[in-house]
């Protein structure tokens, strides 16, 4: 069997003739096909839910928890879905997506009373979530600015990466985490602004930045602007948690308002995944603001060639819940009520953490759990102590040390804090 | 601020706050237009009203979605759409399968269930039986574990995931496709950097299969080129190979070892029987040879705007499967991470439960069955009005598209003249007909045949 698969081509006729021909020609092909790395995200929760350990604790990927450590359904959103069974057919969205969802999701963005919305000068288009959006932006980015590059922080979303190396654009970093404090690296990154070649591409965290939890304050939001101004730059904003990190959604947009009041016409990727818990359901959208009107038209339309080709138009129901949601008060109220009630969740597992661990009597500061904001942690932690923490203590988070404050509960804060003790204290 | 620092960095942000504003009163319009005024800024091309993406000219319409956007903007109280491929009622309405609607409502009734990102290959009791659904309950491949099925977004997704796995792992970069296809094929796989090339298919002269002209194309394609073939139902044409066609077809390409890549969007939908219209698949499976199959549940689930499909990849073994499945993850999580769970979640629960898939069978034999009679009542309108041609092409042809052979001057004036929407091939969607619109229709294109020459 062995020979006549290595065979090939060579003619043997076997006794079922061709058939063995195609069987032994066929076993090339995929042969050569290596296992690929498991997404270093999404393979802590494949782990987790392999661990049979009674005291395992997930603060792994960033999907928000209660404090009894479970998923959560929004109320507006179970309200909203009531309102779609059974009411609402499933006809094809127009490739640019839901009009209304989008529409609702530049007020949240650019601002209820946005001259940019009112001059229609925003090229918006439904995105599969954050990603999505991300990815139409770099296709777009690639196609129509093809000898440009992207600056990403350091570090960043693991996935940022992905995106845009597959979207064949050169990739750069510019400093952001500054490890010894726990902060942000202000001087270098502006040093890295004002280095970059003018009219680079920036990717910049609209708020609660991802893994860190570091925010330029923000003054230092307006010296960016400012210097992004003098550059030439473009920034593209990831925001994937609005009203997640304060738990004002407002508040959380101070960055993209400050640099549209200073006249940048920039990119924005945004998500509901978390904010309105909509995770599976990828809802989202990409917006970039024009010179005018006629500009945000061609760009929408090219926008929207580059979705045909992936996925035709985007999932409809994620999109229906959002615009019901956000289009009827009383459910835009009761959202805006539920999502300061997770982001206030946090704020306290935060104060909780630093505190269990300062009683534990800690020798290293732990300010900075208190002092980052929105979903996760950047502890500090080395791999090699990630790795104890998994393997003494089943506790799961990815191995840059980033801990999803919102799989900490009261009920495992404690065993959270002593476990973390146990591997640091040495440190 | 203004006309006075020479460096780059000005004295304090409040100053700056300040110069912002003041060249916001200056200015009419509230963009701040740099450069001028402040040496210490150069013109710059975000804040100054000078996009980066200044060039960027207005792409042109998708013909085929765009035939409905030009539908909804006529007043027109006669007004057909006979474009987009979506199934519509007698009564012309959009149509949730009643199973659909009980599956929906049972999801929202189950307060234990909950959003979570779906794992990169989606949900796995729907890519199960996905599979099961295309390529039989019994298939060999299946129960040796030689298939791996992701879910993705609708047929595009799935067509999509397929192409860039084939270009980043497969050999042989040329993929030939049916003459004519589906408008956005070629798109897909030319942006994923395959080459395509197109293989015959329809003859206009019989308005059938040109089944000599497909032999000669595949049998001279280079060793190893991917085929894409429609499983039933070929859209536009409706044109299918017979069974004996069919394993005509897997013999020359199992001889000349092309890659098959099915494209499965009318699954049930083109005879009303789901194991029948699954046949040219599972003759290729059956041969214990590898292909791609590309499923949708747009139509014949009705979730158009869910998004809900798979991509299966049958292969050798189990161990390359599994390594195939890995590197297709890859592929899915730049591109949008996971996949969406409604419409997902829907398909599994109906598929699952032996009741709902009866009833599911039957809404779709139903559906199926309107089709293929709408088919006829065209047919005898345009012989009993003595329309010139041979029109039995209409009942020949299966699935949701005709392909009538009017040319493109015939088409703009039935839309002009009679308010028909169709796409410029002469492709019309039997699903948009009804009793009462058939007499229209035949009315135009007898009036199309009759006055414009027939090119």
């Amino acid at each position: 069997m062995e020979q006549l698969i290595r065979s090939g081509f060579s003619g043997r006729v076997t006794k079922s003739g061709f058939l063995g021909a195609a069987r032994s020609m066929s076993t090339a092909w995929w042969s050569h096909v290596e296992p690929a790395a498991k997404d270093p995200i999404l393979g802590v929760t494949e782990a987790f839910l392999a661990d049979p350990s009674p005291n395992k604790v997930n603060v792994g990927v960033g999907a928000y928890r209660d404090d009894n450590g479970k998923p959560v359904v929004l109320g507006c959103v179970r309200e909203a879905e009531r309102r779609i069974a059974g009411n609402l057919n499933m006809e094809y969205l127009p490739m640019g997506g839901s009009v209304k969802m989008v529409e609702e999701t530049l007020k949240l963005a650019y601002g209820e009373n946005s001259d940019l919305i009112k001059d229609k000068r925003i090229a918006a288009v439904q995105a599969l979530s954050g990603t999505g959006a991300c990815r139409l932006f770099a296709d777009f980015q690639k196609r129509f600015s093809p000898d440009s590059q992207i600056y990403i922080p350091v570090p960043t979303w693991s996935n940022h990466h992905n995106i845009w190396r597959d979207a064949n654009v050169p990739q750069r970093t510019f400093h952001y985490y500054h490890p010894e404090s726990k902060g942000l690296d202000f001087a270098s990154l502006m040093d890295d602004v004002k280095n970059a070649p003018n009219g680079s591409f920036f990717l910049l965290h609209a708020c609660a930045h991802n893994p860190t939890g570091v925010d330029p304050t923000e003054e230092q939001w307006k010296e960016i602007s400012y210097q992004f101004k003098v550059k030439g730059h473009y920034a593209l904003f990831d925001m994937a948690y609005q009203g997640f990190a304060s738990g004002d959604p407002e508040r959380d947009a101070k960055s993209i308002r400050i640099f549209l009041e200073d006249g940048h016409l920039i990119g924005c990727a945004q998500s509901y995944a978390k904010n309105m818990g909509l995770y599976g359901q990828r809802v989202g959208c990409l917006s970039m603001v024009c010179e005018d009107e006629k500009q945000a038209v061609a760009v929408k339309s090219q926008l929207q060639q580059i979705a045909r080709p992936m996925y035709s138009n985007p999932p409809i129901h994620g999109a229906l819940v959002v615009s019901i949601i956000l289009t009827d008060p009383d459910l835009k109220k009761l959202w805006l009520k539920e999502v300061k009630g997770m982001a206030d969740r946090i704020i306290g597992m935060r104060t909780s953490l630093r505190e269990n661990l300062e009683n534990l009597g800690s020798p290293l500061s732990w300010d900075h759990i208190t002092k980052q904001i929105g979903m996760f942690c950047y502890s500090g932690m080395t791999p090699e102590q990630v790795d104890r923490l998994t393997n003494e203590f089943h506790i799961y988070l990815t191995r840059n040390g980033r801990i999803s404050m919102a799989g900490v509960t009261t009920g495992n804060v404690g065993y959270l804090a002593n476990a973390i003790h146990e591997v640091t204290k040495t440190a | 601020m203004h006309g006075g620092k020479a460096s780059l960095s000005p004295s304090s942000s409040s100053d700056r706050r300040l110069s912002a504003l003041v060249r916001h009163l200056e200015g009419s319009s509230s963009i701040v237009m740099g450069g001028s005024k402040d040496p210490s800024i150069a013109a710059s091309p975000t804040s100054a009203r000078n996009s980066v993406f200044e060039h960027i000219l207005q792409a042109s319409e998708d013909p085929i979605l765009g035939v409905t956007v030009a539908y909804n903007k006529d007043p027109s109280p006669v007004k057909l759409n006979l474009g987009v491929g979506a199934y519509r009622t007698e009564e012309g309405k959009p149509l949730v399968l009643n199973v659909v609607r009980r599956a929906e409502q049972m999801l929202v009734n189950d307060k234990s269930r909950v959003k979570e990102y779906l794992p990169i290959v989606g949900l796995a009791d729907f890519n199960k039986l996905s599979a099961k659904l295309i390529l039989g309950a019994d298939s060999p491949a299946i129960q040796e574990n030689r298939v791996t099925t992701v879910q993705c977004l609708s047929g595009t997704g799935s067509l999509k995931i397929g192409a860039e796995f084939l270009y980043r792992h497969y050999n042989q970069h040329t993929i030939l496709i049916p003459k004519p296809t589906w408008g956005n094929h070629a798109r897909i796989f030319a942006l994923s950097g395959i080459a395509v090339t197109s293989y015959r298919y329809y003859d206009p002269a019989t308005r059938g299969l040109n089944f000599e002209g497909l032999l000669e194309d595949l049998g001279s394609a280079p060793s190893g080129a991917i085929v894409l073939l429609h499983a039933c139902a070929h859209n536009p044409t409706g044109v299918d190979p017979t069974p004996q066609q069919w394993e005509k077809i897997r013999q020359l390409m199992r001889s000349k070892a092309l890659l098959p890549f099915f494209d499965s969007a009318y699954q049930g939908f083109a005879s009303g029987n789901l194991d029948t219209d699954a046949h040219s698949v599972r003759i290729f499976v059956a041969d214990g040879g590898e292909c791609l199959v590309a499923q949708s549940y747009a139509k014949n689930m009705g979730l158009y705007g869910e998004r809900v499909g798979a991509l299966s990849i049958v292969c050798r073994t189990p161990d390359v499967a599994g390594r195939v499945e890995s590197q297709l993850k890859l592929v899915i999580r730049p591109m949008y991470s996971n996949p969406p769970i409604h419409g997902a979640s829907i398909v599994a629960r109906i598929l699952k439960d032996s009741t709902m898939y009866q009833e599911w069978t039957v809404e779709l034999k139903a559906m199926a069955d309107r089709i293929i009679s709408m088919r006829q009542k065209l047919f005898d309108a345009l012989r009993n009005k003595g329309t010139p041609g041979d029109w039995s092409h209409i009942i020949k042809q299966i699935g949701m598209f005709t392909f009538t052979g009017l040319n493109r001057n015939q088409v703009s004036f039935m839309t002009e003249e009679y308010h028909i929407y169709m796409t410029s091939d002469g492709r019309i969607s039997m699903a948009g007909l009804s009793s009462k619109t058939v007499p229209h229709l035949a009315d135009a294109i007898h009036a199309a045949v009759t006055r414009l020459d027939d090119d």
